[in-house]
């Protein structure tokens, strides 16, 4: 009996280890973008601040309602969306590819601004 | 700011780069309000001070109506943290008149989240008025999330296309647009092509001299197209009203009392139940204003229209809640 429980727990430590190896090229990759790119743009009287933001590819753009009033954050070419923000909620996109990306508010679509990806 | 403007009409003859030709001001937050009849396109104005002294059938008409707007039911930062007080406090002023109004309009922004609870909140309150039917058109913040879906269900029940519709009252045409909907990035308020020709038809076989009273939520006309306070497509729309001796064009969305006479056009904004807004251009944006606590009810209101049958005459009358 003790013999058979033995090789259940070798068998466990097997797969274990497969799986660590194949999950490790990942981890690694991860960890060599350790500090993934982030920027900001707040929304404040009616106007994205910046207007025109440039950021390197992968970067997480974050956007920041600080006005009393609902806005949105809308990709002009349907890239993305948001839904509708209330004051100091956020809207958050990666950006995996180069290029620049005209928005706006949709309820308000006379505030507009632009990410451009290097 | 109530104790410096005058309880009067103020013509304004500032050139600040809005085209005033014609502008009629009607200052809701002089603290109580101003009359305006218009007759054959000439506009007679009274203080709310004069009203008693017009006869009752002058000053009420055959057809007896009340617009609100702009209650905003949900928001809660400091220009207003009671906005359901506040539209209580209008339907008390609607149930006050002296005409009691046939029905109301709700020009938009019912809501100010578009969520449930908040239109849940506003049928309950304008339960306890008088008038029972109302009439809406949706402003921005009533199709927010699901492209109008909810607002369609709740009250565009028989209406076309995003909810625009038309009804007559007693000889007066009434027609209800919706110039919310896909808006574009750098744009105004929208009709679009398949209303605008819905507008054209539904018109079409209509007496010149039927009285027109339009609603929609953006203004149909030029206030302040930096801050976004006009309609893209509306002169299409008022070419097809031209034919009219009367037409009433009525919109809320910017919060306080403006009026334009253009031809046989009268263009009237209404003000807000929940929170005012800054005139054109004189603050960095068109967010929430916030005054005195003591004033915030001179700044709100509520406006009653009245129509002379066989006399082309619509009396637009501004009230604050205070």
């Amino acid at each position: 009996m003790r013999r058979s429980v033995s090789i259940a727990v070798v068998t466990v430590a097997l797969v274990a280890g497969m799986g660590t190896a194949a999950i490790s090229p990942k981890s690694v990759s991860a960890a060599a973008q350790e500090k993934p790119a982030t920027a900001e743009v707040k929304i404040d009287n009616f106007s994205f601040g910046p207007a025109a933001l440039t950021v390197p590819v992968g970067t997480t753009v974050t956007w920041t309602n600080r006005d009393d009033i609902p806005h949105t954050v809308v990709s002009t070419e349907g890239v993305f969306k948001s839904k509708v923000l209330d004051t100091d909620e956020k809207f958050s996109f990666t950006f995996s590819k180069a290029g620049t990306y005209p928005y706006f508010c949709s309820i308000h679509p006379k505030m507009t601004g632009k990410v451009i990806v290097q | 700011m109530a104790g410096k403007v005058k309880d009067e009409i103020l013509y304004d003859h500032n050139h600040d780069g809005i085209d005033r030709r014609g502008f009629l001001k009607c200052m809701a937050w002089a603290g109580t309000g101003a009359l305006c009849v218009m007759s054959g396109g000439v506009l007679k104005s009274y203080s709310l001070s004069r009203l008693p002294e017009l006869s009752g059938k002058e000053a009420m008409g055959e057809l007896s109506f009340v617009q609100i707007s702009d209650s905003h039911m949900g928001f809660n930062k400091p220009a207003n943290p009671d906005v359901a007080g506040t539209l209580k406090a209008a339907v008390d002023k609607i149930n006050a008149l002296s005409a009691a109004p046939e029905f109301m309009l709700h020009t938009g922004d019912i809501s100010h989240l578009s969520k449930p609870e908040e239109f849940d909140t506003v049928d309950q309150i304008l339960k306890s008025a008088k008038p029972k039917d109302v009439f809406y058109v949706p402003g921005e913040h009533d199709v927010l999330n699901d492209d109008g879906k909810q607002f369609l269900e709740r009250y565009g029940k028989g209406t076309k296309g995003a909810g625009w519709y038309s009804f007559d009252k007693k000889g007066a045409h009434f027609i209800g647009l919706v110039n919310v909907m896909n808006l574009k990035a750098g744009g105004l308020g929208t009709l679009g092509h398949e209303q605008l020709e819905w507008l054209e038809d539904d018109v079409k076989h209509l007496k010149h001299s039927t009285p027109i009273v339009v609603f929609a939520h953006i203004p149909l006309w030029s206030v302040y197209p930096e801050w976004g306070w006009g309609t893209e497509d509306s002169a299409q729309a008022l070419a097809y009203l031209k034919k009219f001796g009367s037409v009433t064009v009525l919109n809320g969305h910017i919060h306080q009392v403006m009026q334009k006479v253009e031809g046989n056009v009268t263009f009237h904004t209404a003000c807000s139940t929940a929170f005012p807004q800054p005139q054109p251009g004189k603050a960095d944006s068109p967010g929430p204003m916030k005054v005195p606590a003591e004033q915030l009810k001179s700044v709100l209101g509520i406006t009653d229209v009245n129509y002379l049958q066989g006399q082309h005459a619509l009396a637009v009358v501004d009230s604050t809640l205070a």
